[in-house]
């Protein structure tokens, strides 16, 4: 027997830790040395097999059989460590339990039901427009990539007016769970407590508004699709994952188009370039950076012998800017045909919201660019450090309206 | 290898010879052809890899799935008896020749 990762096989090992805040202040060298190691790597750090180049992020994700969700999808792995909250019944199942629970969110989410909310989340876009055009200089990530999400996400969830302070910390702790247990992670977890009690109540039948997206999964446990104790686990995948992801998408393509004004005179004169903006940005910021898979057997991934029972972390956002893939990848280009980038994840576990969020993105972006000529950041940005998100916490702008 | 043919909202249309195994999204997108968005990659998720297959093919292809189904119900443009997606439809030898029809609009 070789040690996991050993030279037998061929695989590198590598000194990176990709979860310390230098690498998170600017991992695009790590991301190119982590690509040009070699298809598979091994992090001795954290003891886990790493891909970053396209083609095996793509694969792996593609191989649901062999690289499995059940174990947890950060590193620590559910077979030999307590999960810190009961287990995701989608994003940490595999089929054919994934497959009926993915089955409701999909219909919750659906193209239908987008075209049904499409006109209240364009609507809500044209008033934080409003808001800012009276502002004219604003933190574009507070007032704008935190607010707009905030004005509609958690109304069509159906959820209370009280107590959504706790919905950005709570996807927060959330998505530093999914890294190692550094200092990020654990002081997650320690303050998680009031945030995990209000997101337990509020995933309840009771309190979730008829007709919201909370009051839908309900509904399915009448259709029996699912069990009255799997529905509000459901809606807390909702809560986890439909938030913070979109602040961090809308953030980044606002960011984008204020570092790159050509880009941006491209959106003015053509506005049906919006949902293109936003997907471009989310290939080329990726806000979810990375998440794990654990083998389920010994395996050959493009010469690399795994064994079984192993954590390998996908680098999407490495995948999404591999240049054995891209032209340019390190351009924002909102003309960029991005189908097949792994922003959103690809395969069984392929984001269920996305569909939530290109809507989002795609009307604010669009409401923007219809009323404002120029975006200039007047500050330094700052970065704001999580184990899976990337994003802002600031971004101090000056808009001048058209 | 099989042959397929997008026919645009304009008349104008594209001949794309596919390769081993593909699906017809997958041939449209590798060749840039505008018409074909296909913005979930082929997951089956997004509805934006809308077609309307030539009625002379219709028969000829395998049947809607379930999911498929649901999501063309979501088209952007008008779903019409003849509405697949096609990333849904895999390019056989038995395809060569088949006719898409591209929607004006896919979202
Ligand atoms: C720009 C915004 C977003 C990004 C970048 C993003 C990214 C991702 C990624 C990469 C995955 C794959 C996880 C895996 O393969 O293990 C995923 C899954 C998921 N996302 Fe998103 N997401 C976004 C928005 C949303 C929204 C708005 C919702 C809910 C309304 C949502 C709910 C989910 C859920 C429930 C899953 C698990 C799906 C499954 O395991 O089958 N996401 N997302
Ligand atoms: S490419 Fe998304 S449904 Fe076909």
């Amino acid at each position: 027997m070789s040690a996991p990762g050993s030279a037998v096989s061929g695989v590198p090992h590598l000194d990176v830790d990709p979860f310390d805040m230098t690498f998170f202040a600017d991992p695009y060298p790590t991301h190119e040395r982590l690509r040009e190691a070699g298809p598979v790597v091994y992090l001795d750090k954290w003891k886990v097999y790493g891909v970053a180049r396209y083609a095996e992020v793509h694969a792996v994700l593609n191989d649901p059989a062999t690289f499995c969700s059940s174990r947890g999808v950060g590193l620590s792995d559910f077979k030999k460590e307590t999960p810190w909250r009961p287990p995701s019944l989608i994003l940490e199942a595999d089929p054919p339990a994934h497959t009926r629970t993915r089955a409701v969110l999909s219909k919750v989410l659906s193209p239908t039901v987008m075209k049904q909310v499409r006109d209240r989340f364009a609507a809500a876009a044209e008033e934080r427009v409003d808001a800012l055009i009276d502002k004219r200089s604003f933190d574009a990530i507070t007032d704008l990539a935190e607010a707009y999400p905030l004005s509609i996400f958690p109304d069509a969830l159906g959820l209370k007016a009280e107590g959504r302070e706790h919905l950005i910390p709570y996807a927060s702790v959330v998505f530093n769970a999914f890294g190692p247990p550094n200092q990020l992670r654990q002081e997650a977890i320690e303050r998680s407590m009031p945030h995990q009690a209000y997101v337990a109540e509020q995933c309840q039948r009771d309190n979730l508004a008829p007709g919201g997206f909370g009051a839908c999964i309900h509904a399915q446990v009448d259709e029996g699709a699912i069990t009255a104790a799997e529905a509000p686990l459901l809606v807390r995948s909702l809560l986890s994952a439909g938030l913070d992801t979109t602040v961090n998408g809308i953030g980044a393509a606002v960011y984008c188009l204020a570092r790159f004004p050509d880009q941006w005179q491209r959106l003015r004169n053509d506005l049906s370039l919006g949902r293109g903006a936003f997907e471009e940005a989310v290939r080329f910021e990726s806000p979810v950076q990375t998440f794990f898979r654990t083998t389920t057997r010994e395996v050959e991934l493009s010469g690399a012998h795994i064994g079984e029972g192993e954590k390998v972390l996908m680098f999407l956002a490495a995948a999404n800017r591999d240049p054995r893939r891209w032209d340019s990848p390190d351009s924002y280009d909102i003309t960029r045909r991005t189908s097949g980038h792994v922003g959103f994840g690809s395969g069984i576990h392929m984001c269920v919201g996305q569909l939530v969020a290109r809507l989002e993105g795609e009307v604010m972006l669009t409401a923007l660019a219809r009323r404002i000529a120029k975006i200039e950041i007047t500050g330094e940005p700052k970065r704001r450090f999580n184990n899976t998100l990337r994003g802002l916490d600031s971004l101090p702008v000056t808009i001048t309206p058209a | 290898m099989p042959a397929i043919t997008f026919i645009h909202p304009d008349g104008k249309s594209d001949r794309v010879e596919t390769s081993g195994g593909e699906s017809a999204m997958q041939a449209a997108t590798r060749l840039g052809l505008d018409g074909i968005l296909a913005e979930c990659g082929g997951n089956a998720m997004c509805a934006t890899c809308h077609v309307y297959v030539d009625e002379s093919w219709v028969a000829r292809l395998p049947a809607v799935a379930d999911d498929e189904d649901a999501l063309l119900d979501g088209t952007a443009a008008e779903r019409l008896p003849n509405s697949r997606l096609s990333c849904q439809i895999h390019i056989t030898p038995e395809l060569d020749g088949l006719v898409l029809r591209l929607p004006e609009r896919q979202v």
